[in-house]
């Protein structure tokens, strides 16, 4: 209900101007000009309310854009430096002031390789027992138990990959791969536990939930009729997962294996710990290496000249371009997917 | 007429993949539970009451603990939250309530791209806006860069909650005469609060643990220090840097103060999941 105005109402135990008696007495009827016509209609509250919320959403913009320029700006001075060179060099030497960053695309390369090589069986595994295979009451257990590998901290993978996995590789799993698949070349040298095959595992553990909860949700939605279909001509399950299911879905696998790719690119904690942290390029995949997120972690708080600085800001930036790109594709593909269910915001 | 062997064949073949995704998913648990055990093996034998009240000490003494890190953690996870929280939920509104035009889509697809944008870009870019202004790194700089990384999952969670509250709410209060911002404080908002408030945790849970932006932001610092404008320490920095340590005493430490983080965040996470997402979804059917 709203308040009797006070001009109308006969209040006869309080004086009918406002403060202290002796403050000039305020007219009730407003004499003073209205504002214009043209001002009421544009500065509302609800104009004011938009506007503050359109801010907030140019905020948003605004951070990207800042994003952008600042790494441009800052690199520029190793841009101008070295051009292109930048991209095809390979000698890394702060003291001379010599810098090429192919020894750190390299290993980012080559340890989200390994990563993929590894997490996609296992992720895409997990995803189609989940939908497709296991009885009711497992589907949300292990669904929640993938997603909360995804909970865990990079730092705490770190740790655990420094005194458990680096130890196990030791002793185990390159010895093993050496007398195995040692005739590819790609496993030579002494196993030190530490290297690329090690920060490779780690990175598969970590992007195995994000590649098994968009498979999920991309498996959801391709239509019940196309399975009912394949089961009725008479498709085992497997032969219906196979033709009515991943076949249909596959863009969208696609696209969270890229996603996936997008993650462990950009991983950098984690790595920095298991990967040795050596700026060469080796052939094979025990020996350590670099990966360009770790070499910002590693020497930028440090970097002394504005160079060298520079040069970190530069592969800064050419790691934000590529995450950039990679996740855009993905992110595409997946749309072809799901679009008309708007897939839920990438369940972390 | 197909053979029997062909029959047989194709039973063998499903049996054969079933039993593989099976494994493969008893692997990746495996792997969870494995990590997780080992934690809580190792956690739980160094944490004590000094870990919680005492800040580091020096080489070769045992005892000490990470109080300032926690309260470090903290401080910047406060900061980063009043940063983060107010502009992610406000262009959360803007995308659910006004953003059907082309703006909108670029502020969507500009969220997106944000959320991929590696971690440790952010702390460069963080370290260039703020410390390099300063002159010295702060924890101002850390809750920073913390901001930018909970924005857009506050962003997208709110206006995924926002477009669940049905129209006809809206067309009531419109209905009714109320206009369009008081319709949305007092009546969408509110609708859609537990969603939203599983979104900022989610966001929450997702940044407590972060190291690398916080690397040449917050810096990490060996005392105490409450100054938002100092290098302050945080306990997933000083994990990395007790793990990297060779001191068996810090290493100890590590494992503790990574209980105490998994804890946390493990926490949220499951409390988000079993108490507000399903008195969301209560709510919203």
């Amino acid at each position: 209900m709203p308040k009797p105005s006070r001009g109308r109402v006969a209040d006869s135990s309080q004086p009918e101007s406002m403060g202290t008696p002796d403050s000039p007495r305020i007219s009730l009827v407003t004499t003073a000009r209205k504002a214009p016509a043209w001002y009421r209609t544009v500065f509302t509250l609800d104009n004011g309310f938009r506007g503050l919320m359109l801010l907030a959403a140019l905020c948003v913009l605004g951070i990207v854009g800042l994003i952008v320029s600042e790494l441009m700006q800052r690199s520029s001075l190793a841009w101008h430096a070295f051009g292109l060179k930048f991209f095809v060099g390979s000698q890394w030497d702060p003291v001379s002031g010599d810098f090429g960053a192919v020894p750190f695309l390299y290993g980012t390369l080559v340890s989200s390789l390994i990563a993929l090589v590894i997490a996609v069986p296992l992720a895409v595994a997990v995803a189609v027992f989940v939908t497709e295979m296991c009885p009711k009451p497992l589907r949300k257990p292990i669904a929640y138990s993938t997603e909360l590998l995804a909970a865990i901290p990079s730092v705490i993978y770190g740790l655990w990959a420094m005194f458990v996995l680096v130890p196990l590789s030791r002793a185990y799993v390159e010895p093993w791969c050496m007398k195995y698949l040692g005739w590819s070349g790609l496993f030579e040298g002494p196993p030190f536990g530490i290297g690329m095959l090690t920060a490779g595992i780690v990175l598969a553990i970590m992007i195995i939930p994000i590649i098994s909860s968009i498979t999920r949700e991309v498996l959801a939605v391709v239509p019940q009729h196309q399975r009912e279909a394949a089961l009725a001509l008479g498709a085992t399950r497997w032969e219906m997962i196979r033709v009515a299911v991943l076949s249909n879905a596959r863009a969208g696998i696609v696209g969270a294996i890229i996603l996936g790719l997008g993650r462990a690119l950009g991983e950098t904690i984690a790595v920095t710990m298991v990967i040795g942290n050596t700026p060469q390029i080796a052939k094979s995949l025990l020996a350590p290496g670099y990966t360009m997120a770790s070499v910002i972690a590693n020497e930028f708080a440090e970097a002394p000249d504005d160079l060298y600085r520079s040069a970190l800001m530069e592969v800064g930036l050419a790691l934000f371009l590529v995450t950039i790109l990679v996740n855009i594709l993905a992110g595409l593909m997946v749309w072809t997917v799901t679009r008309g269910n708007p897939a839920r915001a990438h369940a972390q | 007429m197909p053979s029997k062997f062909v029959q047989l064949r194709r039973q063998i073949t499903d049996r054969f993949f079933t039993g593989l995704a099976a494994g493969l998913s008893v692997v990746v648990i495996g792997a969870l539970v494995a990590i997780l055990a080992y934690l809580v093996l190792r956690g739980a034998g160094s944490l004590n009451w000094a870990f919680f009240t005492e800040i580091q000490k020096p080489v070769g003494e045992s005892g000490g603990g990470m109080a300032n890190g926690i309260v470090g953690s903290i401080m910047i996870l406060a900061i980063a939250s009043c940063i983060g929280v107010p502009l992610g939920i406000g262009a959360g509104v803007y995308l659910a309530e006004f953003g059907r035009g082309r703006l909108g889509k670029l502020v969507r697809f500009t969220a997106d791209v944000l959320n991929g944008v590696p971690s440790i870009v952010i702390g460069m870019v963080a370290w260039g806006l703020v410390v390099v202004q300063q002159k010295h790194f702060s924890a101002f700089a850390g809750g920073v860069a913390l901001a930018i990384m909970m924005i857009p999952t506050v962003t997208r969670a709110t206006e995924e909650m926002l477009l669940l509250v049905p129209q006809s709410v809206r067309e009531a209060a419109f209905g009714l005469g109320i206009p369009q911002w008081r319709t949305t404080v007092s009546i969408t908002l509110p609708s859609a609060r537990a969603g939203i408030l599983t979104g900022v945790m989610l966001a929450f849970a997702r940044v407590a643990g972060e190291t690398a932006p916080l690397l040449f932001t917050a810096f990490g610092n060996q005392f105490w220090n409450l100054s938002p404008s100092q290098p302050i320490a945080a306990m997933p920095l000083q994990i990395y840097t007790y793990a990297l340590s060779p001191y068996d005493e810090w290493h100890r430490q590590a494992w503790a103060g990574a209980l105490v983080l998994v804890l946390l965040i493990v926490g949220t996470t499951t409390l988000v999941r079993f108490v507000f997402l399903r008195r969301m979804m209560g709510g919203a059917r």
